[in-house]
């Protein structure tokens, strides 16, 4: 058996244990990479020889008699939307496509300094805008279970790099859905934290009251150890939350006997695709078998969810995304071009008598900013940059964000009403089963509708759990989602265990 | 406003200024992806004293907001400052003038808010070159903004405003108020109300920018006031017909100059920072702050008057000078037991010294004390006031105390049997001076004085002036 079909807490074993080095385990998943990747383009970036070099570190630690971090060697998959130190980052984008931070992002600090082995970054959504891992200028991740589809997004090379067993960890980041839509889509498991769990420093922002880092693997348990590694309070993120981790990986073992569950009519109503309301309505059953007492909640303003988390997100968007303008790092467009360019118009409006035109002809470092940005984003970052700039104008804003805000308020209200009643919702992740690639590219509406049971963990601030729980007739991984109320992590992951010691879908693995 | 922080407002890098170009940068402050701002709690506390001494009322909740504008010194693509929630608002500071060029009053402020500096940029305009290089040392640097009502009436009543500021500024400690390295600035607007037999009518505003003293603020204004009613002459225009105006300052020329306007107003897109909690402010804090503040200038100018005797011109004078010379200036009337003297001591002796070495209190070589010492011979009557001057000045160039130098220079108190004595002896040796007395001359006594300090410098001629009419009338 390959070392690569191992789960993170059985290669763990082994590599306390010596049987396994580091190197093996590194080598194993290079191997692995080489074998498939090409047909998944899950990971834009490995480099071989760093890898082994790190992993080779661990090694002599351990040779050495020195203590071993939490993770001691495991290969790590990050998702290229994280600062990692003088290596490019580039968040899919054109934009950064050859830039490289000169500090590490604190989740990736954390990662190395509990000597998790770093295998490579992730593809991404462009800049995570995306429920489809298609807008990366490096072409789109493929699903491993059918490779004519997509992987999810926008944690899509993160969850099809779990998928493809090219890793037995991965970091994915969740705004709106990216860490739990592609692990449903991609059949393993995806856990989004509580908003302020684990640090956003040198996560490259998307939209900041909603981005949050969490762990993705094949397993509950798996997610369990990396959150341990990655929660926690960090002084240079004003939002991270100061409060004790637990040891998550100890809590998972309890029965579910008396949890309460609750479960939302309209996630089942009108949009959910047959074969996955069947399978979530299974895994439902399968709670109840383990003891679980299943109520009806209602989270009402649920259904303005997308329509609130489309004003909001775009808006922190288009702000975040303002310091890409060509000036200190990042792409720029050709200046002795675009000096040409401006000549060349100016000469033209003049020969045509448009003196006025000519004199309102952009100033050159108007164009530069017009050209960089135009040049370096993608399609779908500029449709969120103009929609949120257009919600935060004059005479908009209140009609648009501050109204968004208060719906916000209502749907997180919702939910701490829910969960004076039950203890986690249950429910689908997505409305159907992962889609053709190319199938949505031209229907942006779509794919927000992708988000649709995701979004109001995120607007609330609340933690969520995407793991397998079936497969459609066509062999496609079917996902089941749990939230719970803020840092409530333990309870997700041990229900999400308690699921997986029950069944075996988490442990299938597709043929590529 | 700078804020005399060690470090920035959002991240730990340096705020000292003129360092080589880019070398106080950190993530945070290069606005690089992924870094975040953390508040400088320090910043904020020296906020709310500022505001707390102009009598702000301090909010007890307050947030963050993004300014967005493009420019190449703001690497974020927006400004960290705050919108429609300041820490502060509704305060009033007093201004007056001591020689009485307008009626003491009350300018109202409007708010008070914290913000991040923007970088430097400089353009290299020469023909041919046209460079631009940006620094972001100043990057994210703390700046108080404060802003007034439109209760000042003239650039007199505005240059005191100013003035007043920077004194509170200066005794809170919370800024250097250098204005060449840029730590204070000024952007003043103005506009005219003008008595027309239809009623008052109220010219255009305009703001005026680019102004870098005092000095300049009050000649800007003078200046746009003057050009204000020219136009309005000429054109008729009031207040609403055209869009706000900026024009900036010209010093060398004196002259404002209109700048270059965008044809349409700006829109900030402010919105609440996600990265940044809001800030809550205790009634506690409040209390905390209202105490640290200490004496404020205007609460020490009526002590001075009141307790000391002082005109409001004197004390004004001395608490204008900060807290430093004022603490000088206690100590030494409280020792004396008299204010007056003190004071004029201060103003004609030391401060001319001050100024003319261009020392600070701290530098000067006599201590309180050590002038105590001195004055108190002066009013014992064992010098005279001109005496007393020389002493002070060997006290100042040698660093000795007032007895030392007395004894160096011989000077001591003349034994009233031995003045008797020599007035004696002088009006024996001048019988034209007693004929000229006796025929009603008192100034003929003048030239017996001046013999009497010639032959002793130490003696007190007001004594002797008073032992020579003796003299004489007993002739």
């Amino acid at each position: 058996m390959s070392l690569t079909e191992l789960s993170a807490a059985e290669l763990l074993q082994q590599l306390r244990s010596g049987e396994v080095s580091a190197t093996d385990a590194a080598q194993a998943c290079l191997a692995r990479i080489d074998q498939v990747n090409e047909r998944v383009n899950a990971m834009i970036r490995v480099d071989h020889a760093k890898v082994l070099a790190d992993a080779g570190k661990v090694d002599e630690k351990r040779a050495a008699g020195k203590s071993i971090g939490a993770l001691a060697g495991l290969p790590v998959v990050v998702k290229d939307l994280l600062c990692t130190q003088g290596e490019p980052t580039t968040c899919g984008s054109r934009m950064l496509r050859n830039f490289s931070p000169p500090y590490d992002a604190t989740a990736v600090a954390k990662l190395r300094a509990a000597d998790g082995v770093i295998l490579g970054k992730a593809n991404l959504d462009e800049f995570a805008m995306g429920g489809s891992t298609e807008s990366s200028i490096f072409g789109p991740t493929r699903n491993p279970w059918d490779t004519t589809r997509v992987a999810g997004g926008s944690s899509g090379g993160s969850a099809a790099a779990i998928a493809a067993s090219l890793a037995p960890l991965a970091i994915g980041t969740d705004t709106g859905g990216s860490i739990r839509q592609p692990a449903g889509l991609c059949g393993i498991t995806g856990l989004k934290p509580t908003y302020g769990r684990i640090s956003r420093y040198g996560l490259i922002a998307f939209a900041s009251s909603l981005d949050q880092i969490g762990p993705m693997a094949h397993s509950a348990e798996d997610c369990a150890l990396l959150l341990e590694v990655l929660a926690g309070h960090d002084p240079r993120d004003a939002t991270s939350v100061d409060r004790p981790v637990p040891k998550y990986r100890e809590l998972l073992n309890t029965s579910l006997k008396g949890l309460k569950l609750g479960v939302v009519k309209e996630h089942f109503g009108e949009g959910l695709n047959e074969e996955v309301a069947a399978a979530v309505e299974q895994a439902i059953d399968a709670y109840r078998s383990l003891g679980a007492e299943i109520r009806d909640v209602a989270l009402p303003h649920g259904k303005y969810g997308v329509a609130t988390y489309y004003v909001i997100a775009p808006s922190e968007a288009s702000s975040n995304l303002a310091r890409y303008d060509g000036v200190h790092y990042g792409y720029r467009a050709d200046e002795g071009q675009l000096l040409a360019e401006l000549d060349a118009e100016r000469k033209q409006l003049l020969a045509a008598g448009n003196k006025r035109a000519a004199e309102h002809l952009d100033t050159a470092l108007v164009r530069m900013y017009r050209k960089s940005r135009s040049e370096g984003f993608g399609p779908e970052v500029k449709r969120r940059i103009m929609l949120g700039t257009y919600a935060l104008s004059a005479g908009y804003y209140d009609a648009y964000y501050v109204k968004a805000l208060k719906v916000r308020r209502l749907i997180r209200q919702d939910f701490d009403r829910a969960f004076e009643q039950v203890d986690l919702i249950v429910g689908p992740v997505t409305p159907s089963t992962a889609f053709k690639i190319g199938e949505k590219t031209n229907d942006p509406l779509a794919m927000y509708r992708e988000d649709l049971y995701t979004v109001t963990a995120n607007l609330a601030g609340i933690a969520g759990i995407a793991f397998p729980c079936g497969q459609s007739k066509s062999g496609l991984p079917i996902g089941v989602q749990l939230q719970s109320p803020p840092f409530q992590e333990e309870t997700l992951l041990r229900a999400a265990h308690q699921f997986q010691q029950a069944t075996d879908w988490h442990q299938r693995r597709p043929k590529l | 406003m700078q804020l005399a922080t060690e470090s920035k407002l959002f991240c730990g890098c340096s705020t000292e200024f003129g360092a080589a170009p880019n070398t106080q940068i950190c993530p945070v402050c290069l606005g690089m992806p992924g870094a975040l701002p953390v508040m400088n709690r320090k910043a904020f506390e020296l906020s709310l004293r500022t505001a707390a001494a102009i009598n702000c009322q301090l909010a007890r909740f307050t947030k963050w907001d993004r300014k967005q504008y493009y420019y190449p010194d703001l690497p974020k693509g927006y400004q960290i400052s705050q919108f429609d929630l300041p820490f502060s608002h509704d305060g009033w500071l007093e201004i007056s003038d001591p020689k009485g060029k307008f009626e003491p009053k009350r300018v109202g402020i409007i708010r008070a808010h914290l913000e991040e500096d923007a970088g430097k940029s400089m353009h290299d305009e020469r023909a041919g070159v046209a460079d631009s290089q940006i620094d972001l040392n100043r990057t994210g640097t703390p700046l108080l903004e404060i802003v007034s009502q439109p209760d000042m009436r003239s650039p007199a009543e505005a240059k005191a405003f100013l003035s007043e500021l920077k004194l509170l500024l200066t005794y809170l400690g919370v800024s250097d108020c250098n204005m060449q390295e840029g730590s204070l600035r000024v952007d003043g607007n103005i506009n005219l109300h003008i008595d027309t037999p239809d009623g008052k009518v109220a010219t255009p505003i305009v703001e005026i920018k680019n102004m870098n003293s005092f000095r300049a603020v009050e000649r800007a204004l003078a200046y746009e006031a003057e050009r204000l009613y020219e136009v309005w002459q000429e054109t008729g225009q009031k207040l609403g017909d055209v869009p706000k105006q900026t024009r900036g300052w010209d010093d060398a020329a004196n002259v404002t100059r209109g700048q270059r306007h965008k044809e349409e107003s700006s829109d900030y897109r402010y919105f609440p920072d996600p990265d940044l909690a809001p800030v809550t402010v205790t009634d506690a804090q409040v209390e905390q702050v209202l105490a640290s503040l200490g004496e404020l200038p205007a609460t020490l100018r009526t002590r001075l008057e009141t307790e000391f005797g002082l005109s409001p011109y004197d004390s004004d004078v001395l608490v204008n000078q900060g807290r430093a010379l004022v603490d000088y200036f206690l100590h030494v009337a409280s020792a004396t037991g008299d204010g007056k003297l003190a004071s004029n001591w201060l103003q004609q002796d030391v401060l001319r010294m001050l100024n003319e070495r261009n020392w600070d209190i701290a530098a000067f070589p006599v201590t309180a004390p050590a002038l105590v010492v001195l004055l108190k011979k002066v009013q014992a009557g064992e010098l005279i006031t001109s005496r007393a001057r020389e002493v002070l000045q060997a006290m100042i160039d040698t660093g000795r105390s007032a007895d030392e130098v007395m004894r160096e220079k011989g000077i001591e108190q003349v034994d009233e049997s031995e003045l008797v004595a020599l007035c004696q002896e002088l009006v024996a040796a001048n019988p034209k001076v007693a004929e000229d007395f006796k025929a009603g001359k008192m100034q003929a006594i003048g030239s017996l004085v001046g013999q009497a300090k010639k032959k002793n410098p130490n003696v007190n001629p007001g004594r002797v002036r008073e032992l020579l009419i003796e003299a004489l009338g007993k002739l």
